[in-house]
Order: structure tokens, then C-alpha cells, then sequence
């Protein structure tokens, strides 16, 4: 079995790679994106903004995190006492979800500085960084939801009945449990935020695809680009098998624990 | 002569959900100490009464009272009112991603504000009487269902609540661990324990019950001494619901 496969696979990889190569105008394509001389020169570059970038994803991610539990533990208070704080998270995640991140980055990004408000940061990385966070933070919220919604009703009743606070129910019973249940969700936002962070390019901030396009502009080659490429494969194809590997994991420990 | 209030007192009690009425009209009262047995067919409005008694469910009409405070008044903390009573469910509700020393220290610690020492010393010693001093580091899901279903009874009485709620608590349970949490329930009433307790186990409400009441149609239909309750049903409706249970052979 695992002979056939390997064979199969060798041999398609290798039709297909003898088809590019063979094909007229892979020269120039190597050239243009694949110049092993390109890749030494733009290399230190892309890899200084692509530094930048884990910077930002790092950041950004920590915030998020923080900031989405707590629209979404607002969402999920219960009473009539608690409406405003209700509507105001669901007014926030609608609203936020609305809006394209890039237009998001590009608002605050160049609007904010220009207005030159004594005390508030014009930083382009630092409002690229909000804009991302602010945006994230509605998606990550609804991932939370999902998960303490998935908690049986019977364990809020039950904290509840032993005379905690909604808080405290929240804070000690409902949340723990929901962040288990959606561990494979986060970190596939992790993956997108990882890649999304790369939008703060638009503001001049020099970031890893910022870098290749500058490299882009002066020598009119793609090579910089490729090189972006794989660093930003390098950090999400691991995280992504992780999420994988993770998921199978919770489910076959919930299979054991029903069987 | 000074009348002492009783522990719980349920006066009218009213309660639908959309066009279903569940509770009609409910008046039930318990002194202090007293057990008692809530009998009737599923879907009498046993385990509605309780989690209203519990503030867990609002109601639509009348009063609860827990010695002479109207618990359903609108000026009541309903939190603080529950740290008052232990209510435990026919489905255990442990907490899974806690040990048992945690399930049971956890409100205490954070409702009562005990430090954590304190709160652990009262667990431990609770966890002893019960005969589960061995499972203090496990998970629920380590233990069996009756296993599960005497910690929660400890959970609620590490509250040291006034009065305990049983909803069902066996019902969930193979027959061969329904012993041990009845046995745990008889021990509570040795120590004086006011208890009010839903239940389909007709031989345990005769020997443990204070007073048994028959629920029907969302009301009290009869009450009474268990031997008098079970034994010589005074209305026909209380009759056939004891007949039904005969030929199940559960008495």
C-alpha cells in the first residue's frame, strides 16, 4: 500500500515538474521569480519585515484574545439588567464584521495621524495594528460565543444554583470549558490573522511583503515575493498540522469519554 | 406562645410555559427538619417546582418563602438566596474540567469567600463522611454515575445550605448504584437535614419520608403520612398513579 502510493506520487510530481520545465517559457519564469541571485540580494530584507510581521501577529493576537472573551462573555450575560451591555456587543461584532479589513486598516491608518490630535499615537504600525485588532476581535468574539453556547445549559443552571454570579458562572464553569471546545477554531484565526498581518503593507509600514515590493520596484523582479511567500508558509503550514493534529485529538478524547 | 415561621413555605404557586400549565396553584409547606417526598407521574410539574423554589425558573404567581423571607419578593438577591439552599439534579452537572476538590470548593471559595484552605478543609471533611476521600484529585468523568451523584449532594452541602432540593437524583443511575446515594440522602435526615425531594423511588419515600405529597396536574393533590399516602390513597387519582407504579413493580 504504502509502496503504490509512494511510487503513484513520485511519478505524478515528476510529470508535472518535467512539464513546467520543459515547457518555452519556464527560463523566464525562473528569472522573474525563481533568480537564486535576486533571492540572496532581497533575502535580508524580506526576512527583517517578515520579523516585523511575527512582531505584529504576536501583538495583535494577545489583544484579540483578551479582547474577544470579554464581548463575548458581554454577549452572554443573561437579564434585562444587562441589555445595554448586550446590544453593545452585538451592535459591535455586526458592525465590525461589516467592514473590510483593508478599508478598516486604510481609516485608521492614514485617517487617524491626519488629524494630528495632541497625545494620540501616528504611528502607521501602531494603527495598523488597532484596525487589525479591532477587526479580529468581532470574528474571535463569535468564535467564543459559539463555544460557551456549546456548554450544556446544565452547567450554567448548576453553577448558578450553588449561588454564583453570572460573572463567577462565566469566569469559573462556562468559559474553561468552552475554550477546550474551540481550541481548533482559534487557532485556524490564528493562521488567517498570521497572513492578514502582512495588510499593514497598504500604510508603507515595512513589513515582509512590503520589503519585496520595494525590491519589486527598483529591479523590476518577483523573486522577493517568492521569498515572503515561504517565510509566511514556513510559520502557518506548522500551525495548521497542529490544528489538525489538535482537533483529532479532542474528538477521540470525546469519543472515549461517551463510549 | 412565639409561632416559629416555617422553613419553606410555597403559597399559590403559578407557573406556565407558553400555553402549558405546569404549576397550578401550588401551597406546600416545611418545618424545619422535616423530609419531604414529592411523588407523580413525570411531567406533574415535580422538577418545575423545585428549580422555582431554587429562583432558577421565575414564576407567574405566588409566594416562596425561606423562614419568614418572601424569596420571590423583587427586592431579593436571588444569588444570595441560592448560596442558601443545595439543589442537586437527576443529571449530576459536575463540573468536568474541575477535580472533585475543586466542584466542591469552588463556590464556597468564591460565594461565601472562604480562603482556599478553609474551604478545602471543609470539603475534605464532607468528602470522608461520604466515603470518597480516595477521589479528591480526580475528574468527574473518573467516576461512577453514583460516585458522581454523592459528590454533587457534597458540593451542595459544603454550602452548608438550610434546606436541600433533590430533583430525581437517582433516576439517571443503574439500579445497582441507587443504593448508595439513598443511603447518603438517609444519612442527611439523620442529621436533621430539611429536605424536599422529587422522586420515583416509592419504597424510599415510605421509610425516609416525613410526609409524602402527591403532585397531579400541577398541584398538590394529597398529602399526608407516607404509610397513609401510599398506603391507603384517599382520591382516586393518587389510587391509579400507585396502581400504575404496583404493576411496574416498583413498590
Amino acid at each position: 500500500m504504502v509502496l503504490i502510493s509512494t511510487l503513484s506520487t513520485v511519478v505524478f510530481v515528476g510529470v508535472a515538474i518535467w512539464g513546467v520545465l520543459a515547457s518555452e517559457t519556464w527560463p523566464r519564469v525562473r528569472e522573474q521569480f525563481f533568480s537564486a541571485r535576486h533571492f540572496q540580494e532581497v533575502w535580508p530584507a524580506v526576512l527583517s519585515g517578515f520579523w516585523l510581521d511575527v512582531r505584529m501577529f504576536v501583538v495583535a493576537e494577545v489583544l484579540i484574545l483578551a479582547a474577544a472573551l470579554i464581548v463575548a462573555a458581554a454577549r452572554s450575560l443573561r437579564g434585562p439588567v444587562f441589555f445595554p451591555i448586550r446590544a453593545l456587543a452585538v451592535v459591535y461584532v455586526d458592525l465590525v464584521r461589516g467592514i473590510p479589513l483593508l478599508l478598516m486598516i486604510l481609516v485608521l491608518g492614514f485617517g487617524v495621524p491626519a488629524l494630528d490630535i495632541p497625545g494620540v499615537p501616528r504611528s502607521a504600525l501602531f494603527w495598523g495594528v488597532t484596525a487589525l485588532v479591532i477587526s479580529y476581535t468581532a470574528y474571535t468574539a463569535e468564535i467564543y460565543r459559539a463555544g460557551i453556547e456549546s456548554v450544556h445549559e446544565s452547567q450554567r443552571m448548576s453553577a448558578q444554583s450553588l449561588g454564583l454570579t453570572q460573572v463567577q458562572a462565566l469566569r469559573h464553569v462556562l468559559v474553561p470549558q468552552a475554550i477546550r471546545n474551540v481550541v481548533p477554531a482559534l487557532l485556524s484565526s490564528f493562521v488567517s490573522l498570521q497572513k492578514d498581518v502582512a495588510l499593514v503593507f497598504v500604510l508603507g509600514v515595512r513589513e515582509g511583503v512590503r520589503e519585496a515590493q520595494i525590491y519589486n520596484a527598483r529591479t523590476f523582479n518577483y523573486t522577493g515575493y517568492i521569498a515572503a511567500t515561504l517565510l509566511f508558509l514556513l510559520v502557518s503550514i506548522p500551525v495548521a498540522r497542529f490544528t489538525d493534529w489538535y482537533g483529532q485529538r479532542v474528538r477521540r478524547r470525546r469519543q472515549a469519554m461517551s463510549a | 406562645m412565639i409561632e416559629t415561621p416555617s422553613r419553606l413555605r410555597i403559597a399559590g404557586l403559578s407557573k406556565t410555559f407558553g400555553d402549558l400549565m405546569v404549576l397550578a396553584d401550588v401551597n406546600l409547606e416545611l418545618q424545619a427538619h422535616e423530609v419531604v417526598c414529592l411523588i407523580g407521574a413525570s411531567g406533574s410539574g415535580k422538577s418545575t417546582l423545585l428549580k422555582a423554589v431554587n429562583l432558577l425558573v421565575p414564576i407567574d404567581q405566588g409566594e416562596i418563602f425561606l423562614d419568614d423571607l418572601a424569596i420571590t419578593g423583587p427586592e431579593v438577591d436571588a444569588n444570595r438566596v441560592r448560596s442558601r439552599m443545595g439543589i442537586v439534579f437527576q443529571s449530576f452537572n459536575l463540573f468536568p474540567h474541575l477535580t472533585i476538590l475543586d466542584n466542591i470548593t469552588l463556590a464556597p471559595r468564591k460565594v461565601l469567600k472562604l480562603d482556599r484552605a478553609a474551604a478545602e478543609v471543609r470539603a475534605v471533611e464532607l468528602l470522608g463522611r461520604f466515603d470518597l476521600l480516595d477521589k479528591v484529585k480526580d475528574y468527574p468523568d473518573r467516576l461512577s454515575g453514583g460516585q458522581q451523584q454523592r459528590v454533587a449532594i457534597v458540593r451542595s452541602l459544603a454550602m452548608q445550605p438550610e434546606l436541600m432540593l433533590l430533583d430525581e437524583v437517582t433516576s439517571a443511575l443503574d439500579p445497582v448504584l441507587v443504593g448508595e446515594v439513598l443511603e447518603c440522602i438517609r444519612e442527611l435526615k439523620g442529621q436533621g437535614m430539611t429536605m424536599l425531594i422529587a422522586t420515583h423511588e416509592m419504597g424510599f419515600a415510605r421509610n425516609t419520608a416525613d410526609r409524602v405529597a402527591f403532585l397531579h396536574g400541577g398541584t398538590v393533590w394529597e398529602q399526608g403520612p407516607p404509610q397513609r399516602v401510599l398506603g391507603e390513597p384517599e382520591r382516586p387519582e393518587t389510587q391509579e398513579f400507585l396502581g400504575r407504579i404496583i404493576q411496574a413493580g416498583r413498590l
